[in-house]
């Protein structure tokens, strides 16, 4: 695609770069877009600058909290004025990646000692390997496992299904038997909602300031990956990994160990608003989260911009069904989010609550599909 | 990519607002672009913005431009195709089975007679007379949403009893969004999609003085401070413009009757700020603000 614009001469040409460019920048512009921008341009007339400006919008329609970045780019494209940051000038901090967790095939070996020695170390990342032995939790999480299947948060689907007892008569599925039957009515039919389960995603701070706790949190999510249908767990450090695939081998000692070659960043620092624009920037990501319940187990300790952290948590907001964010600090009884991110993002959670202990975390999302859980926002 | 040219003859953005305009509706030039490249390119046309900006009157609007009776799908979490597509008829059809209960083999009791519209089915079958307005889209489930997809691109449905049903022209759509949630990259693709902001000061003012009858530019102009002050404020519900023009009516009602100027808009808050927590919040600095729009 990319290619064939480069490629492309005539008029058309300079129209087709600012959509690469666009694209470049990390706007979703899909080919159909681009065709209904040049009939618009060509609709219009031009006349002026602003009409191809208005079209680009409606037409390439960027998401409104972009709007200045769309236009800084258009204006530097069309009128030539220089964007800052636009000139690749290059920035002290990796940008936050995502990796995924199906390109996982050339280094199947695990439990290789010499891997934590030859870990490479650089200033603002700590990156190496972490190798995980079962815990003596097994038992509270097969009683999780066992109590799940029955408590997962569900979704009522769109098609309707025939029920012994429902919540309306079947009447379409009475009249297809009556014609059958010289037009007489024998059986009431009934029928209710088809029920689906909520998809489930669990992100994971695998900062240093939780180093204690993640290999129970991975095991957490192990069983709970194992219990429910729908389930996406990813863990976030400096960079953000889907380890999802992993976790769905039966032997836990074996997912616990695949899992943990795929993260990169243990113990690393705490950048949660880089971490969750990361998964929000890619739109197969942003996906799964739509209309899912969003478990963030984290201590919240954000070193980066608190405003940015909201800003996440606000967009996943709109996304998702519910967000539970279980905090080891809330452990204390008095607790009260207080870092400047925690009270940001505070707005924007259904449920703050304990997540110290396999017990409170195996609770907390146990109670998931509660009702009374989607009142606490406003309070 | 299909594009008719002029549409009841209106060829460019720049006509299309002045014909907005004639039909009480103030559209920035922005919006009368999008509607226009919409209306031509015959894709729909996707509105997003706040709760009161005016998103609903806006397809009104160009409902009443183009002639066409406006169909209104409001969505609600639930909405199923009984609700959006067509249902029928069950009663009929059973009295029109028991009627002729012998010769219930020759009856056909899927047809039209027995088939009950809903705004989607109605639009497809008139594509030229209908304008279908799908309304809070953001309300419904993915599931809705993801069928949507499938309509607004093929603009055609299938009834299993009777086959698909298919719009012999593309239809005008225009889908709207409060954005409490975020639509489907897919959805957003397929439309002409326009952002609509509140107004400029200007603008909403020019709005009260042609919706409202009988408001003085004086009270007009204070109201619009007024209420740009009030959307800068934490509230839980900001004042729409529909809200504005309510106060501005309300205030010049209050003010014939007696009460005076800042003593009028004050008594009549209650037709802005709809929430108890909102008015508590602003009770110590209305003063304030009501001043300082007056001056």
């Amino acid at each position: 695609m990319t290619d064939a614009t480069a490629d492309a001469t005539g008029p058309i040409a300079h129209f087709l770069r600012f959509t690469a460019l666009l694209r470049g920048s990390g706007f979703a512009v899909a080919p159909e877009q681009t065709m209904a921008w040049l009939a618009a341009i060509e609709l219009l007339g031009p006349r002026e600058l602003g009409d191809i400006r208005r079209s680009a919008r409606a037409t390439l329609a960027p998401p409104p909290e972009r709007f200045a970045e769309f236009d800084a780019l258009f204006d530097a494209h069309f009128l030539g004025a220089i964007v800052p940051g636009l000139e690749g000038e290059p920035s002290d901090e990796e940008p936050m990646r995502a990796a995924e967790d199906s390109a996982i095939g050339p280094q199947p070996e695990f439990a290789d000692e010499t891997r934590e020695s030859g870990a490479e170390a650089t200033t603002a990342e700590r990156l190496f390997a972490r190798r995980f032995t079962p815990g003596d939790e097994s038992e509270k999480l097969r009683r999780f496992a066992r109590l799940l299947p029955r408590r997962v948060p569900l979704r009522r689907g769109y098609r309707w299904r025939s029920a012994n007892a429902g919540l309306g008569t079947d009447t379409r599925r009475m009249f297809r038997d009556a014609m059958r039957q010289a037009g007489e009515f024998f059986r009431l039919r009934q029928r209710r909602r088809r029920l689906r389960q909520r998809r489930i995603v669990v992100l994971i701070d695998v900062s240093g300031s939780m180093k204690e706790r993640t290999q129970a949190h991975l095991a957490f999510t192990h069983a709970l990956v194992r219990a429910a249908d729908s389930v996406e767990v990813f863990t976030m450090g400096t960079r953000l990994t889907r380890i999802t695939r992993p976790l769905r081998l039966r032997n836990r000692e074996q997912a616990l160990a695949t899992a943990s070659l795929l993260v990169a960043d243990w113990d690393g620092g705490t950048r949660i608003g880089d971490a969750l624009d990361a998964y929000l920037a890619v739109p197969r990501f942003a996906a799964l989260a739509r209309g899912a319940a969003l478990v963030v187990l984290s201590d919240g300790l954000e070193r980066g911009d608190p405003s940015a952290m909201a800003d996440a948590v606000a967009r996943f907001a709109r996304l998702c069904w519910r967000i539970i964010w279980l905090t080891p600090l809330a452990a204390d009884p008095g607790f009260e989010a207080r870092t400047a991110g925690m009270v940001a993002a505070r707005p924007y959670l259904d449920r703050l609550a304990d997540g110290g202990s396999i017990d409170s975390i195996c609770a907390n999302v146990l109670d998931l599909a509660t009702e009374n859980l989607g009142n606490e926002k406003a309070a | 990519m299909p594009v008719r040219q002029t549409i009841v003859g209106i060829s460019s953005p720049r006509e299309l607002e002045d014909a907005l305009r004639a039909a009480y509706y103030l559209a920035d030039e922005e919006l009368a672009t999008a509607a226009y490249l919409a209306l031509a390119l015959g894709k729909p046309l996707l509105l997003e913005g706040a709760p009161g900006v005016g998103k609903t009157e806006a397809a009104k609007a160009i409902a009443g431009v183009l002639g066409r009776t406006l169909l209104r799908l409001q969505c609600y979490e639930g909405i199923d195709a009984a609700a959006a597509l067509y249902e029928w008829n069950f009663p009929r059809q059973m009295l029109a089975l028991r009627q002729q209960s012998d010769a219930a083999i020759t009856l056909d009791i899927y047809r039209d007679e027995f088939l009950i519209e809903r705004p989607m089915l109605a639009c497809l079958r008139r594509p030229q007379e209908t304008m279908l307005l799908i309304d809070e889209i953001d309300r419904s489930d993915h599931e809705f949403e993801a069928f949507l997809l499938e309509f607004l691109s093929d603009f055609q449905i299938s009834i299993p009893e009777r086959g698909t049903i298919r719009a012999y022209e593309r239809p005008v759509v225009i889908l709207t969004s409060n954005r409490t949630r975020e639509l489907h990259e897919a959805l957003r693709r397929r439309c002409v999609y326009h952002w609509i902001d509140y107004p400029t000061a200007d603008r909403e003012m020019r709005i009260i003085m042609m919706r409202a009858s009988g408001v003085s530019e004086r009270a007009a102009r204070a109201v619009v401070t007024a209420v740009g002050r009030l959307r800068r404020e934490p509230l839980a519900k900001l004042p729409g413009i529909a809200e504005a023009v309510e106060w501005a009516e309300a205030a010049t009602l209050l003010n014939e009757q007696g009460a005076r100027w800042p003593e009028a808009f004050k008594r009549s808050l209650g037709v802005v700020l709809k929430d108890e927590d909102d008015l508590v919040h602003i009770a110590p600095r209305i003063d304030a603000i009501l001043n300082e729009a007056q001056a």
